[in-house]
């Protein structure tokens, strides 16, 4: 055997684990709605703050 | 005062401000939602956007129909024990702080476990327990909030949409088959007599046509399709040069490495329809948020209140309304079906219908249309036919609507198409013959050749990344057009058709005139105060178009709904309303719409509203002249007559008091005596018109909100551009035969490779991606240059 036969199968079997991960992608409905995830990515931040100052304000209540 | 707008929507507060938390707002709903935020701790809001929220709407009995079991099966997506999900359209989404707020939803109600926004749709999908929580309550939380969901008949036809994805796994596919393969051909481009590529060639060759299985009987498969509905149509269509060309390059690249002639074409091959499908994928832009099929159905509501013999109000569906029921029409709500009014007073906004947005009013016993909002309080009315047998809703069941425009409509590339097909076979043909008397073993090699380097990549390619760029340019500019052969199609027009109302007169600009005695200036200042605290569409109409005046504090004001306003300031006591409220003494009943004023009960004089033209109409009108004819095809009396005679070229042709069907037979009448017509409407009244024309525009004062099924949506802003939108559609089918020129080109190019027999695979790999990327930098650039001008 030689060892091109290894690396094309490597190469191949990366491809199509990445062509599998689109077509998953897709299946899931992650191309239907292309805007709303890109301005949702920014909100974690706002979310982890609010939180923050909502505990700040009921130990000072307390 | 610094900030003068409201904090949560951003209107004036010009009338009444209320300051809660040194924040002004503009109404009391407006506080309510900050009030609503600020106790969750969402008062981050307000940090991504300024002001943007929505003044929340009455809603009391509104939604009753929701606690009904088949109607929340068929709003919901997914039942199952105590999960419920369904999916909302909100109209008023529109930034960030909108997704926010609705995806922080179950902070508001914890039984909502999860809420997700979809922008481009407009819509979030909540999931909720319906133990704990309902339907309804979603939505009144939702409705509380400024985000009221829009729940029309539409949604109630049963069964889940299936989102096509196809197109996105056939370009998937090919992108993922064209890669590999190249890479794959790559050592071979070089023919270098190495060991090791010697050795492992017919390897090489036959994972090449693997991967090439799925993209020719998968991600190619319509176009096989759609020739060979082409060829059984006797058309020769752009598909049948390339369903040819794919086919010979298959066959002979296999033949090839199965004898071991040589390597096979299969990376021009994967290209190729690589690059078809992008151009398909480009084409394909859609306006999630817009719809270009709708009916009657997504203006009607989905359930309305009857009252039974005992007096009894009850949900019932719509389509459940029969001859003789009883049924009760709130404020803000639509008459579903034709029918008499019963009881109360009905001042009804036709402007879905007709375009027309000052209200009639109707007395008991006059008959009622469908369509109709009802705009001041609760009517009741008894139904004289069902839905589907009203008046408006009947022109629905014309054949019309059934029609595809684009059948019977030979497109640019079809018609090249033709005659590129039959060249090619010819210039196949003969140099095959020529071969066989010279060398004869070349012949099937030449033969072949000819088809795979002709192949029509680069023409199929030309119309949609023009259309599909001027698609994205027109859609910048608020014109929204339904798919690319509508632009086809908007170049060939000769006949342009408007409607009246609604569509060169425009609902938010009013013009109101002054007749009667003179007011005095304390007056004028009682009148514009008095005005200013008034929430009536006719107040606010007028109070902007008076003159600005000393703000005082009004001694007295009392607002008597449906009839007018008395307020009192100083020695002065105004009333402002109906004849009959101030106490007009002429009786006469004028067509227009008409405020009344008395001071000290004495009759001043009246304000009378006239609509006002489209600015730039005569402008616009006088561009469009000299290309096109055109008509006024209006609904109404011939009031306006003498007006637009004066407004409009000599040569327009106006037309009055035409019924929907009337006007969609006049298109069919001149569409027969060879008129390609463009008609332009607003109204649901126009519906047939606009799908018998060749092309439909609909213009829309706010696009998220209404519009008829047309073919494309125009922006009201944006109607004096039309001439310069026509005229790109224009240069669009220019730019697309240019591009054909340079495509005829690289075919010659190629031709005489093939021809001579000298096509190696090398010569096509570059040959095939160089004109096809060329067409689509040239297309791009030109389009774009197109745009420019249009700003």
């Amino acid at each position: 055997m030689s060892v091109i036969y290894i690396l094309l199968s490597v190469s191949i079997i990366v491809a199509i684990i990445f062509f599998v991960a689109f077509i998953v992608a897709v299946r899931k409905g992650q191309f239907d709605d292309s805007y709303t995830p890109s301005v949702r990515m920014l909100f974690e931040d706002e979310l982890v703050e609010d939180q923050s100052k909502s505990t700040m304000k009921t130990t000072k209540i307390k | 005062m610094k900030n003068n707008t409201c904090f949560h929507c951003g209107d004036d507060c010009d009338r009444q401000s209320i300051t809660f938390q040194e924040k002004s707002f503009c109404c009391n709903g407006c506080k309510t939602v900050f009030e609503i935020f600020n106790e969750n701790d969402l008062t981050c809001y307000y940090d991504l956007q300024n002001s943007p929220g929505a003044i929340p709407e009455e809603i009391e009995g509104k939604y009753d129909f929701l606690s009904q079991e088949n109607i929340i099966e068929k709003l919901t997506e997914f039942r199952d024990g105590s999960i419920e999900i369904a999916t909302l359209y909100i109209p008023h989404i529109h930034c960030s702080s909108c997704i926010w707020i609705l995806e922080n939803l179950n902070k508001l109600n914890p039984n909502i476990s999860d809420s997700q926004v979809n922008f481009g749709k407009k819509t979030v999908r909540v999931t909720y327990n319906s133990e704990t929580t309902n339907l309804k309550s979603v939505v009144l939380l939702l409705s509380s909030i400024g985000y009221e969901p829009y729940i029309s008949l539409d949604d109630f036809k049963s069964g889940k949409q299936q989102i096509n994805r196809s197109l996105i796994y056939k370009l998937g596919i090919a992108a993922f088959g064209f890669g590999n393969i190249m890479f794959l051909s790559f050592p071979e481009y070089f023919e270098v007599d190495e060991f090791w590529l010697e050795q492992y060639k017919p390897f090489f060759r036959w994972l090449m046509f693997a991967m090439s299985l799925p993209i020719v009987f998968y991600s190619a498969q319509d176009y096989f399709i759609s020739a060979y509905k082409g060829l059984r149509a006797r058309l020769l269509n752009i598909d049948v040069p390339i369903a040819l060309g794919v086919s010979v390059l298959f066959i002979r690249s296999t033949i090839e490495i199965m004898f071991d002639i040589g390597s096979g074409f299969f990376d021009s091959l994967a290209g190729l329809i690589f690059f078809l499908l992008v151009g398909k994928f480009f084409q394909q832009k859609t306006y999630d948020f817009l719809s270009f099929e709708r009916d009657y159905k997504s203006y009607f509501p989905i359930a309305i209140t009857k009252i039974d013999k005992d007096g009894d109000e009850n949900s019932i569906q719509v389509y459940d309304i029969e001859k003789g029921d009883r049924i009760l029409i709130r404020n803000e709500e639509l008459i579903p079906v034709d029918g008499i009014l019963i009881n109360g007073k009905a001042k009804i906004d036709y402007s879905f219908v007709t375009g027309e947005s000052q209200t009639v009013t109707k007395h008991s016993g006059d008959k009622l249309f469908a369509g109709g909002k009802q705009t001041n309080g609760v009517i009741e009315m008894e139904a004289l036919k069902s839905v589907e047998q009203s008046y408006l809703t009947q022109l629905w069941s014309n054949d019309v609507f059934n029609k595809n425009k684009e059948d019977g409509f030979t497109n640019i590339t079809n018609t090249i198409s033709k005659h590129f097909t039959i060249t090619l076979l010819t210039i196949a043909v003969l140099a095959t013959t020529f071969w066989l008397f010279a060398d004869a073993s070349k012949a099937m090699n030449v033969f072949t050749a000819v088809l795979i380097i002709a192949c029509p990549c680069a023409i199929a390619l030309s119309a949609p990344f023009t259309f599909g760029n001027l698609l994205r340019i027109f859609g910048k500019q608020k014109f929204y057009i339904k798919n690319a052969s509508v632009i086809e199609q908007l170049a060939q027009i000769n006949t342009i058709i408007f409607d009246k109302t609604g569509t060169i007169t425009s609902n938010k600009d009013s013009n109101a005139e002054y007749d009667g005695a003179i007011l005095s200036d304390s007056e004028n200042i009682v009148l514009k105060n008095s005005l200013r605290g008034s929430n009536h569409p006719l107040s606010r109409t007028l109070y902007h178009i008076l003159k600005e005046n000393n703000i005082v504090t009004l001694d007295a004001f009392e607002e008597h709904i449906g009839k007018g306003i008395e307020a009192k300031h100083a020695a002065i006591n105004l009333k402002i309303g109906s004849a009959s409220f101030v106490g007009n003494p002429d009786t006469s009943t004028v067509l227009n719409t008409t405020v009344h004023v008395s001071s000290n009960n004495v009759y001043k004089g009246k304000f009378t509203f006239y609509n006002s033209y489209r600015k730039g109409v005569s402008k616009l009108f006088n561009q469009l002249k000299q290309q096109f004819d055109l008509v006024i095809l209006s609904g109404d009396n011939e009031g306006e007559f003498e007006n637009l005679k004066k407004l409009l070229p000599t040569k327009t042709k106006l037309i009055f008091n035409q019924k929907p069907e009337d006007k969609l037979e006049y298109i069919k009448y001149h569409q027969s005596e060879g008129a390609k017509v463009l008609m332009i409407g607003d109204g649901l009244n126009d519906a047939g018109a606009l799908a018998q024309s060749d092309v439909g525009i609909a213009i829309s004062e706010d696009v998220n909100v209404f519009s008829p099924a047309c073919d494309a949506i125009l922006d009201a802003t944006k109607f004096e551009e039309l001439f310069s939108y026509i005229n790109a559609s224009k240069s669009a089918i220019k730019i697309i035969k240019w591009s054909f020129v340079l495509s005829f080109f690289y075919n010659v190019i190629g031709l005489y490779f093939a021809v001579t027999g000298q096509l190696e695979p090398v010569v096509a790999a570059i040959l095939m991606p160089l004109s096809s990327i060329s067409i689509v930098v040239f297309t791009t650039i030109a389009t774009n240059l197109l745009g420019r001008k249009l700003k």
